[in-house]
């Protein structure tokens, strides 16, 4: 019998050199940038046109990788519906702060956007919607005086044209180069969606990856219905910051849309082909019209 | 510049202070006869975060205090002050509790930031914290809040929405720490005090911002005798309770919106 054990650890031992190995050897060097990518979830590396197709789910795993918000926007509206709101509002440097005017002017520059959140009013299967994006590739989608703001006077304009309210968030939180005035946007956000909430408007989240900080304390909680969008790293603290505190390596899984789930604090997760129809459901149920029957 | 960096980093010290009063000594030396009203309902009952109801000059009022601790054993109990989302929960409640009986709110504000652990993220921290905000905004009673020694992100702005908020002399209000800041701003926790110049952090920085309405001066510091600044306390709170209380409920509300409605600096091209 012992020898038979020491046989079967022998032989897994091995197995594991060699799964090893071929990990190991499968990491790619070299590749030109923006024509292939490595996947997040299973590293497998996929020809970026095919990803783009695919709306950045991996044909190989299905992991979600992020995907830009005129992405994201397209993904989801009638086409040709939307009309885009404030977009010519820009960040200044409050705190003067070392650096940060630099920082706006590669984000700008990488991503061809003004800020980190584009806002409007567009169609989803027809129905009138009051639309909110945020794009992590901006300075981690951070939420600073604009987002506040921008994020403020949509739900604003919801209220105001009793519409629905559609907010995608993905962001590392507040945005620490404007300091305070970072962190009171998350109450002027909470508090137009109490108003909001108070005239019975429609406010689904949908919590990307990652949503995260001030944000997820913020309006990226307060929905009506609080959708995960698989792959979505989710949660109040980041992981790095939770490791130092408390000192211990962190269960495997945390954070993550199923963990949201399965702790009560989302209604259901979210795969990206099923995304346009599911919300068009949601709103159509919730039409004033059908409500105030 | 320098002069201004020490101040900084001075006032951070101070608000850190071990012999600096807690927010059980304001209840003790302002409500003495507090009765303190336990948990969340839900869950538990957080430590972190004191709730109760006492008179204040013949009135009722609802305190929720973070507490932070005293001696060690205490401030392991207290969990330094940093709330779970129960803590939160419990505000919240005692919160809707006294707008039922349209009783003024006080809060007190002394947290280096709500904890960032397990449990508290499954059991929804960023959830209650919003929450909190969305609900604060909407009360129908006065709230009065007040930054004792540190005002930690997210985690104090989950007791501190109000129409009226002031801080103490040495008591510091920001997004994160300094040395979380500097760590993330130059890779270097140690260089903290020149981060804490740069933060905006100060009850002066943060009156000139317009985020509070009053500071109140601790003569010395409360680490050596707090009477003189909570003498200030004192008539801050008799003054705005009166003030707050003739406003009528919708114009309050009105005017809590605003205020932080224009928080915020941008441009528009």
């Amino acid at each position: 019998m012992p020898e038979f054990l020491d046989d079967r650890q022998a032989k897994l031992n091995s197995f594991r050199k060699n799964v090893l190995k071929k990990e190991t050897t499968s990491v790619p060097h070299n590749i030109p940038e923006g024509i292939f990518v490595q996947c997040e979830g299973c590293q497998t590396v996929i020809y970026q046109p095919k990803l783009d197709e695919l709306n950045g789910v991996c044909p190989n795993c299905g992991y979600h990788a992020k995907i830009s918000a005129s992405k994201r926007l397209a993904l989801v509206l009638d086409s040709n519906s939307f009309t885009e709101i404030d977009s010519d509002m820009t960040s200044v440097n409050p705190l003067s702060m070392p650096d940060y005017e630099k920082k706006l002017e590669t984000a700008k520059t990488s991503t061809l956007m003004n800020e980190a959140f584009i806002s409007g009013i567009g169609k989803i299967e027809g129905v009138k919607t009051a639309i909110g994006v945020l794009d992590s590739a901006f300075m981690m989608g951070s939420m600073g005086s604009v987002v506040g703001e921008k994020v403020t006077r949509l739900i604003e304009t919801a209220t105001k044209k009793n519409l629905p309210l559609i907010i995608f968030s993905a962001s590392g939180g507040a945005r620490m180069q404007e300091g305070i005035l970072s962190l009171m946007q998350m109450v002027k956000t909470s508090a137009a969606l109490a108003i909001y909430h108070e005239k019975k408007g429609f406010f689904i989240s949908v919590l990307t990856n990652p949503t995260t900080g001030g944000v997820a304390a913020s309006f990226a909680s307060l929905g009506d219905i609080n959708i995960a969008e698989k792959s979505s790293l989710i949660g109040f603290a980041g992981p790095r910051v939770i490791k130092q505190t408390i000192k211990q390596d962190l269960p495997e899984g945390f954070q993550t849309d199923d963990f949201q789930l399965k702790h009560g604090q989302v209604d259901f997760i979210i795969e990206r082909k099923m995304l346009k129809s599911t919300l068009a459901k949601l709103l159509k149920w919730h039409r004033k019209d059908v409500i105030s029957k | 510049m320098m002069d201004i960096q020490n101040s900084a980093w001075e006032i951070v010290r101070l608000a850190r202070h071990p012999k600096r009063p807690t927010s059980k000594t304001v209840i003790k030396e302002l409500f003495p006869d507090f009765i303190e009203l336990h948990g969340d309902r839900l869950y538990g009952d957080d430590p972190s975060i004191i709730g109760g109801i006492s008179s204040f000059l013949g009135q009722p009022i609802t305190i929720i205090a973070q507490e932070k601790g005293t001696t060690t054993e205490d401030k392991i109990y207290r969990n330094f002050g940093m709330a779970h989302p129960e803590g939160y929960r419990k505000a919240l409640r005692l919160m809707k509790q006294a707008e039922k009986y349209n009783r003024p709110i006080f809060c007190i504000i002394d947290t280096p930031g709500a904890y960032p652990g397990i449990g508290a993220e499954e059991r929804g921290q960023a959830g209650a914290i919003a929450l909190n905000l969305r609900e604060m905004s909407r009360i129908t009673v006065p709230i009065i809040a007040v930054v004792l020694s540190e005002g930690g992100s997210g985690g104090a702005l989950g007791i501190g929405v109000g129409d009226s908020v002031a801080m103490f002399e040495n008591s510091i209000y920001s997004i994160l720490s300094p040395e979380g800041f500097a760590s993330i701003l130059y890779k270097d926790s140690s260089k903290a005090a020149e981060a804490a110049s740069l933060m905006k952090l100060t009850a002066a920085d943060l009156y000139q911002l317009e985020i509070i309405d009053a500071i109140f001066m601790e003569e010395g510091g409360l680490h050596i005798s707090y009477q003189s600044g909570f003498n200030h306390l004192k008539s801050f709170l008799t003054q705005e309770l009166n003030r707050l209380s003739q406003i009528p409920q919708e114009k309050l509300l009105e005017k809590r919106y605003l205020k932080y409605r224009k928080l915020g600096q941008y441009h528009i091209n």
